[in-house]
């Protein structure tokens, strides 16, 4: 993977000046390679990750796993687009194994939740079952951990 | 008759009484204890230990394997180390007879020093250098005898100065590339050209190469593997900066099994064996870390082009080095001393960098700013530097 996606990857809002010394090249070519991946489509944005615990927020995510019916014209995305406009539905992935699309889904209550599962997508033509697990804690994020890294121990100065 | 009693000084060996002190000591405790300081002066990888490295080592303890190993070092770790010198250095070692395990290169230096130097033996070595060498020379009885390298050859050592130094007493060269503090390495054609240089005068070649694995654009050489040299070579490395593995304390040599064995007989006599967690540790390393080693490398990759476009952006005259995690400007612009420049810096911006000067006499002029250091903290390290500069 390009360099310059690497460090979008760890610091999205790290400016083009620095980003241009870390990959010896100027901020224009920076602005015009970013400008480049978003028309492409290969970035689709730029988000904050957050640590929710830290908000005063009673949002509560879960994780759930379909199984659907695939269609004969078209296998399983015909449905899977569907489900995945839901705006309660954050992230979706198609998967090998014992079920076929995992949800990560987010709701003001697990009230709100469990409405979103019985009444939007257990019902759905196609949807064969559901399992809904909610999440208690994030440790670990998109590769950022919740809780800041240990403080740098080392000497400050040393040979 | 009563005779004057010693008092506790006067009980120091004279050749230790006469060591200096290391530069970095001093700034080190000037820089101690002060809040907000963004350090450059970390001659140490910022990256934790990988997580798999540590619980193999967490994992070996409990299990309970927390005994003497042999004085070599575990077979396991050594033969792991016969094929890692094999495939990354193109050098056949025999694991029963030539490789030892020491407690980091600092040891395996020293018991290198005591089994070759006779008193009065003369060590050419290139300066500026790692801060140890010309003491661990004096310790082991020899004569320390610098090389200086210069800006202008972006301080590799040339056959030309050494040719300068060189005399019948000249026992061993010792040298260091990827090299703490300037970042300089060689090239192959350097290296057969000291290699030439060794043969000439019959010398023994002492090569600490600790910085091997992080090497960009090409910038590995390495002394391992001449045939000529065979026979004349003692080759040092470890795990502290590959596998940022520093307080593990795990290094080791590889030489030609009658030097090996000289080197035994103190190591087993001083040091008995390495650690044994870290022993497992370094095993893990090498057979599961290659990843570890790229990711590392090329973060300080990116960090290195950084803050080479930013000093010289600021008017230091920077070269771009191609190894280690250091980089060596001058500040011979700004007309002040190494010592000045990176007392100032320090107080009045809060920036520890080390000064030149640390590393030998002709580190004057120049500063020692280690990149192994977040890019956020480099980003602000640069800016107040910058700010600094134009105040002058």
């Amino acid at each position: 993977m390009d360099a310059l996606l690497e460090l979008l990857k760890i610091n999205a809002r790290e400016s083009d000046a620095t980003l241009a010394k870390e990959l010896n090249t100027t901020a224009e070519d920076i602005r015009a390679r970013i400008a480049a991946y978003e028309r492409e489509g290969v970035i689709r944005g730029f988000q904050a990750v957050l640590n929710t615990e830290r908000l005063e927020s009673t949002d509560v995510r879960a994780v759930i796993e379909l199984r659907i019916r695939p269609e004969r014209e078209g296998g399983f995305d015909r449905i899977a687009t569907r489900i995945s406009k839901f705006p309660q539905v954050e992230s979706m992935f198609l998967m090998s194994g014992g079920y076929d699309l995992l949800l990560f889904v987010k709701g003001r209550s697990l009230q709100e939740v469990a409405n979103f599962v019985s009444a939007r997508l257990a019902p759905l033509d196609g949807v064969l079952s559901t399992a809904t697990h909610f999440m208690l804690k994030t440790y670990k994020d998109q590769s950022v951990l919740m809780e800041s890294e240990p403080h740098d121990d080392r000497l400050q100065v040393c040979p | 008759m009563t005779t004057a009693s010693k008092s506790a000084h006067d009980f120091i060996a004279p050749h230790v009484r006469g060591l200096p002190k290391s530069g970095i000591r001093d700034f080190f405790d000037i820089v101690a204890g002060r809040k907000d300081v963004i350090s450059l002066g970390i001659g140490e990888p910022d990256f934790q230990t990988p997580w798999h490295i540590r619980e193999k080592a967490i994992e070996s303890i409990e299990r309970g394997a927390t005994r003497y190993t042999s004085n070599l070092g575990t077979p396991e770790l050594r033969q792991a180390l016969a094929e890692y010198m094999r495939h990354s250095f193109h050098a056949e070692y025999d694991w029963k007879t030539e490789i030892l395990v020491t407690v980091g290169v600092s040891e395996a230096f020293d018991i290198a020093l005591r089994a070759v130097l006779s008193p009065g033996d003369e060590v050419l070595y290139h300066e500026p250098c790692f801060v140890s060498y010309a003491p661990l020379i004096r310790m082991a009885h020899g004569v320390p005898v610098a090389v200086e390298t210069f800006r202008k050859d972006e301080f590799r050592l040339t056959v030309a100065e050494l040719e300068k130094k060189v005399t019948p007493r000249t026992r061993a060269l010792l040298l260091s590339f990827p090299n703490n503090p300037t970042g300089a390495t060689l090239d192959q054609a350097d290296v057969e050209a000291l290699a030439d240089f060794a043969v000439r005068h019959d010398l023994l070649v002492i090569s600490d190469e600790v910085y091997s694995e992080l090497t960009y654009e090409g910038g590995r050489a390495t002394f391992a593997g001449i045939p000529r040299l065979r026979d004349r070579l003692i080759f040092l490395n470890g795990f502290s900066k590959a596998w940022s593995m520093t307080g593990f304390r795990l290094g080791y040599v590889c030489a030609p099994a009658p030097l090996t064995d000289a080197m035994m007989k103190i190591h087993q006599f001083c040091m008995m064996c390495a650690s044994s967690t870290a022993q497992v540790a370094g095993l893990e390393a090498l057979k599961n870390g290659d990843a570890d080693i790229v990711e590392m490398r090329d973060s300080y990759h990116l960090r290195r082009n950084f803050i080479v476009a930013s000093l010289n952006e600021m008017g230091l005259d920077c070269f771009m080095p191609r190894g280690a995690f250091y980089v060596f400007p001058s500040i011979q612009s700004t007309g002040l001393s190494s010592q000045e420049f990176a007392l100032r810096l320090l107080n009045e911006c809060n920036v520890a960098c080390v000064p030149g000067t640390a590393f030998g006499a002709c580190g004057a002029g120049f500063l020692r700013c280690a990149y192994a250091t977040g890019i956020d903290q480099l980003k602000e390290a640069m800016e107040r530097m910058s700010a600094f500069i134009k105040r002058l």
